[in-house]
């Protein structure tokens, strides 16, 4: 571990500050379309009194979600003590930070009143699982910082395994409450699932995996910095593993809905004549963040292969939430069995939505702002090895 | 003591405790009222009883309710707010047609109250289901945890408000029961209107007292609450559903 050397990046190229600044385009669309949203009232986005959860929730979700299983890669070597992942760490706890710093901001920005934010921060009610959540992810933030601090700090290094151990567990407890969130839910039969819980910290796992694999090779390749075969070759083989899990939950929350009667019209709904949502169960989430990655990890060694595999999780895994969210709220309330229900508030219809511009760039400027915030931290701080390279790697 | 002046005394034995005790029951009957600037209690709850064998296809309720409430249309069907509306049913093997009105059902256990972050959804001692408009951050948890699609969040600015109905853009609002009617001891407008206009098929009466009609009615005729299984006791209740 000792002899692992960390460098900041440099941060001076012109294609550094040519990144930063489309970000930044990105980020500042983001806030144009959140005042937007404010001003005009929600009315000018695809939300409505049947979705009122749209785009910016899919994005906020992922990121929020995509955080804590970034942290994971920290957790393989502080926790369960794999060397190899050890130089990896600091990494892995600034995305962890950085993303779910840009999926609230999508978060807050969307709400209905964000200045009000303060009245969020003073007024509790312990029955909320919201409420848990802001308290696990304001945690969150202060727990990550103290384990890198112990990362960066020769004298606190002694503190990296119980720091690490905190965070490991707050990252589980935190995904559970995110997926508690749609799990507690029992007035909506798309959720209404304790499997929901188990659900979201395999999906974390593996979506944070992608983006960090995703960004690893990059930081490394714009920078010059050697990235061995050694360490790539066990992130690839984790990922495969976690995209497979994801897939088993699935299938296993879609099986027992099956089974039940009461649930089949919500399986025919999804599975089936859903349209959109079904297309993108199938097409989205199954195909292209499953099936298609499986072949690409397991089936192939190149890194574009590994890097391609990246992209169509993250990609799946926006289908996933999509589809979860957006058309769980769709498919309509069950309030009479057995009967045709009509009426002026689109009762008994599958709800139209389709996502709108301030939305998606609302959810793009969270994805951007998570983005420059790592590229920053690379910047200002050495979170990222000076070789990564097999030798190295051994070595460590 | 000759019968006659035994049977005076007792007269006059009962006068006196009833001019002692008469304040005292006065007292009661005035503890039980509730002033204005009282806080609601639980020995109240407040709902409805719908015959929807009387529910025809008007919408007095609905009218009543928006003009009460100042809910207007603003021509955009799926971001309108719509604190009651009318539900038309259909048997899907039979084709048996009904109709009823939907609003907020004052669950003794509100999902929405459940899930608020910050207690903005709330629920009153006499069981009246509310938004607090000053604490609610729009987030929408409640939309989505309620079982009735009785929720509506205001997606743009609102003109025209009445001063009993604080409204607000980006906050969640719903049925009120007309609370600020309630309190003034009047009954809901859907209720006044569908007695006047509509087919008297809906009553309004605290649940918790055995002498009030609505009381009467649900102990000894058939009644159902919408979506029992989740067992929400909700304080409103149909009749031929």
């Amino acid at each position: 571990m000792a002899s692992v050397q960390y460098r900041e990046i440099d941060g001076r190229s012109g294609g550094f500050y040519v990144l930063v600044a489309t970000l930044g385009i990105f980020i500042a669309a983001g806030l144009g379309a959140a005042w937007t949203m404010e001003h005009q009232g929600h009315h000018i986005t695809g939300m409505s009194n049947r979705i009122v959860w749209g785009t910016p929730h899919v994005f906020a979700v992922f990121l929020i979600v995509a955080a804590s299983g970034a942290l994971n890669v920290a957790s393989i070597a502080s926790v369960f003590g794999r060397e190899l992942y050890k130089p990896l760490a600091r990494l892995s706890g600034l995305l962890a930070v950085t993303l779910l710093a840009g999926g609230l901001a999508v978060l807050v920005l969307d709400l209905g009143r964000p200045e009000r934010l303060i009245v969020a921060m003073t007024h509790y009610n312990f029955k909320s699982i919201f409420a848990w959540n802001i308290f696990l992810y304001t945690g969150f933030f202060a727990v990550v910082a103290l384990y890198l601090w112990t990362m960066f700090e020769r004298r606190m290094n002694r503190h990296t395994k119980p720091a690490g151990l905190v965070a490991f567990v707050w990252r589980l407890v935190l995904t559970t409450g995110t997926g508690s969130i749609f799990g507690f839910l029992v007035a909506r039969e798309p959720y209404a699932s304790a499997l929901l819980a188990p659900l979201f910290i395999i999906m974390s796992f593996s979506f944070g995996l992608a983006i960090f694999v995703l960004v690893l090779m990059a930081a490394c390749r714009w920078t010059g910095r050697a990235l061995g075969d050694v360490v790539l070759k066990r992130l690839r083989t984790l990922l495969g593993v976690f995209v497979a899990a994801v897939l088993y939950f699935v299938a296993i929350h879609h099986l027992t809905n099956l089974y039940i009667a009461r649930q089949h019209d919500v399986e025919r709904f999804f599975l089936w004549e859903g349209g959109v949502y079904t297309a993108l169960f199938w097409l989205g989430q199954v195909l292209v963040g499953g099936v298609v990655p499986l072949a690409l990890l397991f089936g192939t060694s190149s890194r574009r292969a590994l890097a391609a595999a990246g992209v169509c999780v993250i990609l799946g895994g926006l289908a996933q939430l999509y589809v979860l969210i957006i058309g769980g709220q769709a498919y309509p309330q069950l309030m009479f069995p057995e009967k045709e229900v009509a009426s002026s508030f689109f009762d008994g219809v599958v709800a139209a939505y389709a996502p709108s511009l301030p939305e998606v760039a609302l959810g793009v400027g969270g994805v951007a702002l998570a983005l420059v915030l790592t590229m920053l931290g690379l910047k200002l701080l050495p979170f990222l090895p000076h070789s990564l390279a097999d030798a190295a790697a051994a070595k460590a | 003591m000759n019968p006659e002046r035994r049977h005076l005394l007792g007269w006059g034995a009962a006068a006196a405790m009833g001019a002692a005790l008469a304040p005292g029951l006065r007292l009661i009957e005035l503890a039980q009222a509730r002033s204005p600037e009282e806080a609601a209690s639980a020995l109240q709850r407040w709902g409805l009883l719908i015959d929807i064998t009387k529910c025809g296809e008007c919408d007095a309720c609905v009218t009543a309710c928006h003009e009460e409430n100042g809910v207007v249309s603003n021509g955009r069907p799926a971001t309108d707010a719509q604190w009651i509306r009318k539900v038309s049913l259909r048997d899907k093997r039979t084709g048996y047609a009904q109709t009823l009105p939907l609003m907020c059902q004052h669950c003794e256990h509100p999902p929405c109250v459940d899930v608020c972050p910050t207690g903005a959804s709330f629920k009153r001692d006499d069981g009246i289901v509310l938004v607090d408009k000053h604490t609610c951050i729009g987030c929408r948890y409640c939309v989505m945890a309620c079982p009735y699609g009785a929720r509506s969040f205001i997606h743009e600015a609102v003109s025209g408000q009445k001063a009993d109905v604080p409204r607000g853009k980006g906050t969640v609002e719903s049925c009120t029961l007309c609370v600020h009617r309630v309190d003034r001891g009047e009954t809901p407008a859907c209720v006044e209107a569908c007695n006047k206009d509509g087919g008297k098929a809906m009553a309004f009466g605290d649940l918790n007292d055995r002498d009030s009609a609505i009381h009467k009615r649900l102990r000894t005729e058939p009644s159902s609450q919408i979506r029992a299984d989740l067992a929400l006791n909700t304080g409103v209740r149909y009749q031929g559903l």
